[in-house]
Formats: structure tokens, sequence, C-alpha cells
């Protein structure tokens, strides 16, 4: 699939989420769309404020969680330099936007999909969900740390059956890990499982598919930090099944449960 | 308008070039603009074998600048001649392979193979490789060294320019300069990434996996800028300059100072349309500074004249 280009856009708004019980972290950045041709759920774009000027000097990546009617949607949570000073992005500023890039979820309209979410690995969902020819087949699950509106759940549970677990201390990981295991042994042998969230998250999926015999069933799409892209520089390399580097950027962030090694070192 | 540069016999139609390791194959930003508007595309590094670079993290945002530990991931020469090179349209700009190796055989042995393909206008040679026949020692600080490989992929390379890239992180490149030229270099390339570091206080962690790793950006346009004024003045051979361009007037900087040409490395990453804005500006910010080519404004930096100081 070729990419979109390069565009500079507007920022329409930045709307703070979860205000009342995380203020100033959790934010939906919405900008105008650019002219693009297609796209699908799971692709990712990198944006770059054209106020970082030489100082910052990579865009950052995110899922696409809507773009629709001339809007482009992502969410995000303000935790380092970049995510920080998108957060303090007025409307009219000018944002460099290239994309969509990557290969997107698969879509079965035909099967039962089971979605697992953890945390803002729900966004690219929002997405998926809202593009899905038959949600009344599709089950969220979603395991979260922060308050549950810092997050779109409410809205998506509004359009999909949808369950939720949520982890107040570390202690409850367990729990969470139990139930994410649970949900999956107990989904349809013949649907489709898609996973996006931190990296020991989809560990546990990749793990969890393994033992099930549905790796071939089961997406997981990875994070990672990366320069360009466009599989350029080379930083967000994973392991592959055979242990060669594969891009994230541009050969994912969506591979098969099979396909790739999680984890570091 | 005339941007065009005649760099060691190489035409080229403007004097933006992609810097190695950070325009991939050149394919990865076809999506981006027309590669044929481009001075020439300088590909990623290749060694003889595919090699899987050092291990992750290797990359670290710096302000103004970024580090990286790649390590020279690359397919190998094969892969490249096969898959990569047949789809760059080499016809209508010149593709110079990016050589990388840690022997001397190896240099010549790349040489030899890259420099028959029709579609190789040019040859650069990264001596910042350890020497593994020599205990370790990157060639790329060893004057002796740098011309042995100059000497080593002359020797092969079928007539086509060679171009030698350096490494700043040297006493004296002025030194490093004249012993590529001695060892038969037709071009320099400087400079390659400034040695640096970055750390986690938190996590009490260097934020590269490989600890240390190759400083690029902005943030070493003026380190770049002195190597290249220093070189210029200490060889007779072309020199392109490499670090921190970003704009069609960092183009003119560099070649103020002496280069034939530069190469836009980072900048490539800050936005994957930079390269081909960089060469579409060129000529309208030349007509806007009166000049009509680059031949008469290289090297005309005006020096402060002796006994003007305080």
């Amino acid at each position: 699939m070729r990419h979109g280009a390069c565009r500079e856009v507007k920022v329409l708004e930045v709307v703070p989420l979860g205000q009342s019980k995380r203020p100033g972290e959790f934010f939906e950045l919405r900008l105008e769309l650019p002219d693009w041709e297609a796209w699908r759920p799971g692709q990712f774009v990198m944006l770059r404020p054209l106020s970082w000027g030489l100082e910052l000097v990579w865009g950052r990546p995110f899922s696409i969680a809507s773009a629709d009617r001339g809007v482009l949607c992502v969410l995000f949570q303000a935790l380092g330099r970049g995510t920080r000073r998108l957060a303090g992005l007025r409307p009219g500023d000018q944002v460099l936007v290239w994309g969509p890039l990557g290969n997107g979820f698969a879509v079965d309209p035909g099967k039962r999909t089971l979605i697992l979410a953890g945390g803002m690995g729900l966004a690219p969902f929002r997405a998926y969900v809202e593009r899905h020819p038959a949600p009344d087949l599709i089950r969220l699950f979603f395991a979260h740390r922060f308050p549950l509106e810092c997050y779109p759940f409410d809205y998506l549970s509004g359009l999909v059956d949808a369950v939720r677990v949520e982890e107040r201390s570390p202690g409850d990981l367990a729990l969470v890990i139990d139930a994410l295991r649970a949900e999956m042994a107990a989904f349809d042998q013949r649907g489709l499982i898609l996973a996006c969230g931190p990296t020991p998250f989809l560990g546990t999926v990749r793990d969890r598919a393994l033992e099930l015999g549905l790796a071939e069933r089961t997406q997981l799409s990875l994070e990672e930090r990366m320069a360009c892209g466009v599989g350029a520089c080379l930083g967000c390399a994973v392991k592959d099944a055979g242990g060669g580097n594969v891009q994230v950027c541009s050969r994912g962030p969506v591979f098969w449960a099979g396909d790739v090694q999680l984890g570091r070192g | 308008m005339d941007t065009s540069v005649n760099l060691a016999g190489l035409r080229l139609k403007n004097p933006v070039l992609t810097a190695s390791g950070t325009f991939g194959f050149g394919l990865e930003f076809e999506p981006y603009g027309d590669l044929a508007v481009l001075g020439g595309i300088v590909v990623k590094g290749l060694s003889l074998e595919p090699r899987q670079g050092n291990p992750m993290p290797r990359l670290a945002e710096t302000p103004c600048g970024m580090l990286n530990s790649i390590g020279i991931q690359n397919p190998g020469l094969e892969a490249f001649v096969r898959d990569k090179l047949p789809r760059l349209p080499w016809r209508e700009v010149p593709v110079i392979a990016n050589l990388y190796a840690c022997s001397l055989d190896e240099f010549a042995e790349l040489a030899g193979v890259l420099s028959a393909e029709q579609g190789v206008a040019a040859l650069e040679v990264n001596v910042s490789c350890p020497n593994v026949s020599r205990g370790g020692a990157a060639f790329g600080q060893d004057p002796a060294q740098i011309r042995a490989v100059a000497e080593a992929v002359k020797a092969r390379c079928a007539n086509k320019p060679v171009m030698v890239k350096l490494s700043p992180n040297v006493t004296d490149i002025a030194v490093c300069a004249r012993a590529a030229e001695d060892g038969g270099a037709d071009a320099l390339s400087l400079i390659n990434t400034v040695l640096g570091m970055a750390v986690d206080a938190r996590t009490r962690r260097p934020r590269l996996a490989n600890v240390v790793g190759g400083l690029s950006g902005p943030a070493v346009k003026p380190v770049a800028l002195r190597c290249v004024h220093q070189a210029v003045r200490a060889v007779s051979i072309p020199v392109v300059g490499v670090g921190g361009v970003c704009c069609a007037e960092d183009v003119l900087e560099f070649i103020l100072v002496g280069a034939h040409a530069v190469q836009v490395g980072t900048a490539n990453f800050m936005r994957p349309d930079a390269a081909f804005a960089i060469a579409s500006d060129l000529p309208g910010l030349m007509r806007g500074l009166g000049l009509d080519g680059l031949e008469g404004y290289r090297g005309s930096l005006i020096l402060p004249g002796p006994g003007r100081g305080g």
C-alpha cells in the first residue's frame, strides 16, 4: 500500500479527558484530516508540530483513533517531552502529519472478533469499532490502570459487548492476567483476536494465543520508539519468529502473534 | 538558475544529497517526493553479509539532535544489488553506495562488486568501523588506516568516484582529510556522527543499549562547518558537508565554507519530505541572494583580516 504524504494541518481542538481524576494527563487531539485516499484502523500517523522547530527532531507516532468528516483524532497520555508539548497545542497551531502508516488490523465481518485492549491501547479500536460492518460480532475486553474517564470506553461499550477490569494497585495485576487468559479461552476458536496495549500485556496475549493454538488468529499491535515512521531509521526493530529484525513502523505495527517475539534484551 | 555541481566527475543537478543511514534505500521516501529532484542518493551502509545491528534501544532524541547506535543493520551486498538497486531511479539520480567493512580485503571486495553495477554512480566509504585485524581501533581515527582503505577501494572502483566519509572524533580532521586524498580518494564527505551519550537519572541507565552512540542533527552543524572549513584548506579534492542540514540556507552555509555539496541526514526524520523541499527551495534562495550559480559562491567566506582582533 502506498503511504499518504506529509501535510501541514491545523489543530482543531485539544480535548482533556478524565480531568476530574487525572488533570492534565489524558487528551484527545483533533486535527484537520489530510487529503488521504484511504486508511485502515490500526494504522498510525507521525505528528510533529511546526513549533518544535529544531529542538525536538522526531515526530511522535499515534494510532488513528478516528479519521472522519474532516477530523483526524488521536488519543494520548502526556508522559514525555513530546506529548507534554502536544497537550499544550492550541486551535490553529500547525502540525506536520505524515501517514497513514503501517498495515492496520485484519477485518473479518463474518466472524466473531475479540478485542483485547490495555490502557491507551484502546485508541485504535475506536476506529476499528466505528468502521466495522458488524459491531454486534465484536466483544471488547479492556484492562486499565487509570480512571475510566481517561479512555473512550463508555463510548465503545455503547457500541459493542464490553467488559473491563481495573488494576487499582500492582497486586491486581495477577487478576488482570487471569481475566485476560480466561477471556481468550472462552472465546470462539474460529474468531479473530486483536490486541493493543503495553508490551507485557501483549506478551500475555501472545503466550496465551500460542497455548490455545490461536496464534494464526491473533494480531498484536506493537508500540516502539521511532524517529521516522517510514522504515528508514531502523530504531523500532523487534525480533521476528526467526530472530531477525523487523521494523514496527513499516512491517507492522500489527503482527500475527506467531510472527514476533516480545520483550527486550 | 544553475544549481548543478561537478563532484569529482559526477554531474549533480543540485548539491543536495541524502546522508547514508537516514534515507533507507531511497524507496521508503518515494511517497513524499520525486527522488529524481535530488542531487543524489547515498544509500544505507552496506556490508558483505547481512547485519542485524546493535541491540535495542538504539535511538535517543536529544536537544536539537539524536543519538543512534543502529550498528549498520543492512540486508547485505547481494540483497541490495538484487532487490533494491533495480528499483531505484538510478538513470535520473546518481545512486552512491556506502561501504562498511572491518578489513581492507572486505572493503576491496565490496568496492569491486558495487562499482561493477551500472546503477551505482559512486562509492562512499565509511571508515568508522573498528578494524578487526588491527585489534579494534577504528579505521577512521588512524590516518595511515584511512589512507590504506582509500587505496584498497580505489584499486577496485572501476574508475568510479570514491568519496571517503570522515569521522569528527579525531584530533585533527585536516590530517585525516589529507590521508584520504593521499590514498587516492576523489572526494571527502564529513562529518559522520559525533560520539555521544545520554543517560536517565531516574532509572540510572544509559538510554542506548550500546551505552554510547553517534550524535546527529542541528546540534552538530557547528562541528560540521568547522570540520569542512578545516578540510577544504587541507586538500584539493571536493568536500561534501554533512551535519545538521535542515534547510536551503544550511546548504549555502556549507558551500560558503567551501563544500561542493551537502548531505541531508537527520532532517529526513524531522519530516520525510525534507530533502525534496531543500532541493526545491535552493534556487529561490539563490535568486534572493543574487546568485546565478554555486561556483563563484563556493568558499567565498569572508574571514577577519589580520590585526583586526578585538
